[in-house]
């Protein structure tokens, strides 16, 4: 009896934690944002609430997600396609380079399109060479097709990864059996494979979707000032025009329409046909045989390494070439190889925006992320744990925990301003209160990073442990963690390279004196100057080769074939 | 109709299949019978067009059809594991190739049910195929490889999956449908019991080759070689050198046994396996009296309904014997094969 109670108690231990945080920082702001939107539409100041303002702008944030969505789509499932069937050289690589771009910051793809593409990037400064002109002749940059191609480049691999992973485990059996019922290959498609990857099919692309519909940073540095997401409205109406009531209502709109999409999103993604459609082992790759599938493969393998080599291996190599005349000294263009951009780094010139060193913000950046890593995995373990311990309680709760990835972190960066400006809080307690946002943006990724790995070690083997004469301690140690470690380390390595780039909530939280790198880099690249744009570049190459590790990290250490999501 | 020529199929670098030739004919039944990874999985794969032979062609009526692709074959071939479509309901799956057909749909309909009413399943045309049993959705997968009419049958191991007593009644309604239905077929496994209770033909797939092809009755009576015997468990094997012919005599280490089986030349010196049935054997008390007999002890004796499985031991070798009457555990006795009831076969 006293063991079953002291169960009991731990048991909402597990639950106190993580259900304590949420509500401060968490369901507090959702509510402080909920409350102002609402009495701003109850008094209808004409002023605050703008009707058809909301409406375009969820119009083009709509319009805008659907047209990456289907874009990406039409570069994913072939690739899907390419990556579940066949073996070519340099097939791993290709897998890993194109997981990249999704935990790069976006502050980071942005730069990277803008080094390929912008006014200063290498595609206009060649066309200039070559035919010797005095004005950058491509404005892709500040454009609706810019921000497509960003989204695009970022999102292609959850539809590789998703679709990709249920095609090479769908039973070839099926579609075997269809051929021998007289199906050619086009009808064995049609009335066999896509019905059956269908629920990927949707529930990736109602993923992706979800990306695009929340973009923030990518929007608000490659789509200019004509084009606003409701991320950048939000933004824009919060920190620019002091109009908070219409963010609040913004925000509220974006939140119930995220969360219907990520309900959808779950609803449609869950597998309908089991075991009967997959099978537990992956079909063998081959290599392309026929002429059509040596060009398709060849097409494809151009396509992705153009879409996701191209912008990455441009911000690198721009940000150590000086092509330009530096501030005070027109005329004298010194092209070349430099590191000057990364030397400035960790001077403090008066020509910098900040008064204080650029490596400022790196070492803030490098703090916040070790921070909000730990808290988030905390957070993530005591509340998988939590979940997985109260069967159908856990079950009802679950959503509950998982709606942060619903709030966007501009959101979330709103609702904390709002609350966390009154005392005992105060504009400088904002910087401490990063990681806490951060560990917030990152918890949905580590609980489902976590709770899967923790639902699938059989409650046997800890009875076994147990029935040796282990107690719950040593049951964690010698059971559960062993089988833990690596998805921790991946959901580490997550919340890490998360909080690194995060760029919504910190665009809110981040004061002058204390930028993060992700906020740096915009406010480098949105000043005029050469030293400015090859300081957002050589900070975007460091941010860049940090998330690189982290994505071979999280790919070495991904269990053998466990997909992501 | 069916002829297989000279088929190759190497599975990683090692030869699977290394020529492989037999026909089928109308009406007839094949049953293909080897281990498990002795590659007649992939005969049947290769025979269906779902691969590549590296060498040798395949022939329908005198027409070569290597090349044809499997959906223009009009074979039917029952998967191991059904294959069924998971998101389509019994009636749209015996359906599905009626429909690739371009039938219309009132002929697809009718036939579907014909199809369904001959394994016995209608009435479950709207349940889901995840809803049925193992038996059910084996004949669920049987009426839809039959309904489009295919002019060659092909079953993989279709009764694998399910247990004991209900393949036992299956192989019944199998043959039933397969004999109704006057269709080529060839039939894959690996349980004897299959091959016997449905093959007109019987063939043994070894070591990449057709190590013999027969009727049941033949393969029972006469295995090819000791492989054979062992594989179809037709009793135990004793190892024994020709001692001299006419009469043939083989010495083995039970003692000298008479054969009067002479299905083949031996040579005096040549090592050969004797094959001893069970049924055969002739238990006698006291010791043994010259050729043929031996003295075993008594292991085992397990009542089996009809009769007594009495397991033997002399020193390391041991023996299956069935006797009407119970023996005693540890008891030793005369066990006797007459010379007619003995196969000399040729040693692995």
């Amino acid at each position: 009896m006293k063991a079953k109670r002291g169960k009991f108690w731990w048991k909402a231990l597990l639950w106190l934690l993580p259900a304590a945080f949420l509500l401060v920082f968490f369901y507090q702001p959702l509510a402080a944002i909920l409350r102002l939107a609402f009495s701003a539409r109850l008094a209808g100041e004409g002023q605050s609430f703008q009707p058809a303002m909301v409406a375009e702008t969820f119009g083009f944030t709509l319009w805008q997600a659907l047209l990456s969505t289907l874009l990406t789509l039409g570069v994913g499932l072939p690739a899907a396609y390419l990556f579940s069937h066949f073996e070519f050289p340099g097939r791993k690589f290709l897998r890993l380079i194109t997981l990249l771009p999704f935990i790069l910051p976006t502050v980071v793809t942005a730069v990277c399109f803008n080094s390929l593409l912008g006014p200063r990037g290498w595609l206009n400064l060649g066309l200039m060479a070559l035919f010797n002109l005095s004005e950058p002749p491509v404005h892709i940059l500040d454009s609706l097709p810019a921000i497509l191609l960003a989204h695009v480049f970022y999102n292609s691999s959850l539809i590789i990864r998703i679709v990709g992973g249920a095609w090479s485990r769908l039973d070839r059996k099926l579609t075997q059996a269809a051929r021998m019922l007289g199906a050619d290959a086009w009808h064995t498609f049609w009335e066999l494979t896509l019905p059956l990857l269908l629920p990927a099919i949707g529930g990736a692309s109602l993923l992706v979707f979800l990306f695009d519909f929340t973009s923030f940073g990518v929007v608000l540095m490659l789509g200019g000032p004509r084009f606003a997401t409701l991320e950048v409205e939000i933004y824009t109406q919060a920190l620019y025009l002091f109009n908070l009531p219409l963010a609040g209502v913004l925000s509220v709109v974006q939140l119930a329409f995220t969360l219907l999409v990520a309900w959808l999103q779950n609803r449609v993604s869950l597998p309908r046909y089991g075991k009967a459609a997959m099978s537990s082992e992956r079909a063998n790759l081959r290599r392309p045989k026929t002429r059509a599938e040596k060009a398709f493969t060849l097409a494809v393998v151009i396509m992705l390494a153009a879409l996701t080599l191209l912008p990455l291996l441009s911000l690198v190599t721009r940000s150590v070439v000086s092509l330009e005349a530096d501030r005070g000294a027109r005329g004298e263009v010194q092209a070349g190889f430099t590191l000057r951009y990364y030397r400035e780094l960790f001077r403090n010139t008066s020509g910098s925006i900040f008064y204080v060193p650029p490596v400022t913000a790196v070492r803030n950046s490098l703090l916040y992320a070790g921070a909000a890593m730990l808290i988030a995995n905390l957070l993530g373990l005591l509340t998988s744990y939590a979940l997985q311990a109260s069967g159908r309680l856990g079950r009802w709760l679950e959503p509950l925990f998982i709606l942060p990835l619903g709030a966007s972190a501009v959101t979330l960066g709103l609702g904390f301003v709002m609350v966390f400006r009154r005392p005992p809080w105060d504009a400088f307690s904002f910087p401490m209160l990063i990681p806490f946002a951060h560990a917030l943006v990152a918890l949905p990724l580590v609980l489902r990073t976590l709770l899967p790995t923790l639902r699938g070690i059989p409650d046997s083997l800890r009875q076994a442990a147990g029935t040796l004469g282990a107690g719950w301690a040593r049951v964690f140690r010698e059971v559960d963690l062993p089988v833990m470690l690596r998805s921790l380390l991946v959901s580490m390595v997550f919340a890490f390279t998360v909080s690194l780039g995060e760029f919504g909530a910190s665009s809110f939280l981040s004061t002058g004196q204390n930028p993060t790198i992700p906020v740096a880099i915009f406010r480098y690249i949105s000043q005029p100057g050469a030293l400015n744009y090859g300081q957002a570049l050589a900070m975007s190459t460091i941010l860049l080769l940090v998330c690189a590790a982290g994505s071979v990290l999280i790919e070495k250490a991904r269990l053998p074939g466990e997909e992501l999501f | 109709m069916l002829e297989i020529r000279d088929i190759h199929k190497s599975y990683e670098g090692k030869p699977l299949l290394e020529g492989i030739s037999f026909t089928v004919r109308e009406g007839e039944t094949v049953c293909l019978l080897g281990e498990s990874g002795s590659g007649k999985s992939t005969l049947l794969r290769i025979i269906a067009g779902l691969e590549e032979a590296e060498a040798g062609s395949l022939w329908w009526n005198g027409e070569e059809i290597s090349a044809v692709p499997a959906h223009k074959r009009g074979f039917g071939l029952m998967f191991q594991d059904y294959a069924l479509f998971p998101h389509r309901n019994v009636q749209a799956n015996v359906a599905f190739g009626l429909r690739m057909q371009g039938l219309p749909s009132a002929e697809v309909e009718a036939r579907t049910r014909a199809a369904l009413a001959m394994v016995r399943m209608d009435g479950f045309e709207g349940r889901a195929v995840a809803e049925l049993s193992g038996g059910e959705q084996q004949r669920v997968a049987l009426a839809r490889a039959l309904a489009p009419d295919p002019r060659l049958l092909m079953l993989d191991e279709p009764l694998g999956a399910l247990d004991h007593a209900l393949r036992k009644q299956l192989i019944g309604e199998l043959r039933r449908i397969l004999h109704d239905s006057r269709k080529p077929a060839i039939y894959v496994t690996h349980d004897r019991e299959e091959a016997f209770g449905l093959a007109d033909t019987l063939m043994l797939l070894h070591g990449g080759r057709i190590a013999q092809a027969g009727s049941t009755a033949e393969l029972f009576r006469h295995p090819v070689n000791a492989w054979a015997a062992g594989f179809l468990g037709l009793g135990s094997l004793l190892s024994g050198v020709v001692l001299s012919l006419a009469p043939l005599r083989v010495g083995t280490a039970l003692g000298v046994f008479r054969v009067s089986d002479c299905a083949r030349a031996w040579q005096p010196g040549e090592k050969v396996q004797l094959l001893l049935r069970p049924r055969e054997a002739r238990v006698f008390a006291g010791q043994p009296e010259g050729e043929n007999q031996f003295t075993a002890r008594v292991r085992d004796c397990l009542f089996m309904g009809e009769n007594y499985q009495t397991e033997l031991r002399v020193d390391d070798y041991s023996l299956t014997i069935q006797t009407e009457l119970p023996l005693g555990v540890g008891a030793d006795l005369v066990v006797g094969f007459p010379p007619d009831k003995l196969s000399c076969l040729e040693a692995e």
